[in-house]
């Protein structure tokens, strides 16, 4: 799998979250589950064109997907595929390093005063 | 945007790689600096286990075991669920530096993407406008 593919997977959530409109309905549906877009707009201040835009940007981008609900009404559901790439990245910076080796020579350094007292 | 899939340090200890090498590979050694509590079954295929305040706990499997100078585990990536099978390899070199260390620590794997996510994101999101379509012209044949 090119490098390329799985940037552009996270940059679509990255993008997707930047805006506080999608990213208070990527809220909504997780938290309450999937929902027509007419759902959204009644739970948001939101007008329903433009939840519809949203939802059309967030499907295209992989992030929820569209499925047939009730009375033939199209539901979104999130899609936690692209979200687990965007977690990703974000573990490789939440890791850190360089307090653990810090903490690593603190106690070696602790341990080397005590050996050198006793 | 660059997706780190390695992240690499070295840093100068002031001990010996023996005294270096029981911090990392004891289970003594591992609670006193990484995790407060830890376990470890020191041979390649070996599990070990760390735990945080907070009840956070990670799960370790050991891959090489070259005493003094090589110690490497795979764990999972944090953030991602539990029964998600991506893991990331981190690997500790030691090499004597005067009287002390030289430690490197390498992570890598974060940028690793197996084909059945890869699926999931885009078929997914294509079944989803496939089958609405599908009602659609289902609808319009109906006669509406």
């Amino acid at each position: 799998m090119p490098a390329t593919d799985i940037e552009a997977i996270a940059e679509q959530v990255f993008v997707a979250l930047a805006d506080p409109s999608r990213r208070t309905i990527l809220a909504a549906l997780a938290s309450g589950g999937p929902a027509t877009a007419t759902d959204l707009a009644g739970q948001l201040p939101i007008t329903r064109q433009a939840v519809a835009k949203h939802l059309a940007l967030l499907a295209e981008a992989g992030l929820v997907t569209a499925e047939p609900g009730e009375r033939r009404r199209v539901r979104y559901r999130l899609s936690s595929a692209p979200m687990r790439v965007a977690q990703q990245f974000l573990a490789a910076l939440a890791r850190d390093w360089d307090g653990q080796l810090g903490a690593l020579k603190d106690h070696l350094d602790q341990h080397a005063g005590k050996s050198q007292e006793g | 945007m660059a997706f780190p899939d390695r992240i690499e340090r070295t840093v100068e200890i002031a001990q010996p790689p023996a005294k270096v090498w029981a911090a990392l590979t004891t289970a003594e050694g591992l609670s006193a600096w990484f995790g407060k509590d830890a376990k470890i079954d020191l041979r390649p295929g070996g599990s070990a286990w760390m735990r945080w305040d907070g009840g956070y706990t990670a799960d370790m499997r050991v891959e090489r075991v070259e005493e003094p100078t090589v110690f490497g585990f795979t764990w999972h990536i944090f953030g991602l669920p539990e029964d998600d099978p991506r893991r990331t390899y981190v690997e500790f070199t030691l090499e004597p530096a005067g009287a002390g260390t030289r430690l490197t620590v390498v992570e890598s794997g974060f940028a690793q993407l197996p084909e059945d996510a890869y699926r999931t994101a885009y078929d997914g999101n294509t079944q989803g406008w496939a089958s609405e379509l599908g009602e659609l012209v289902d609808y319009l044949d109906a006669g509406h």
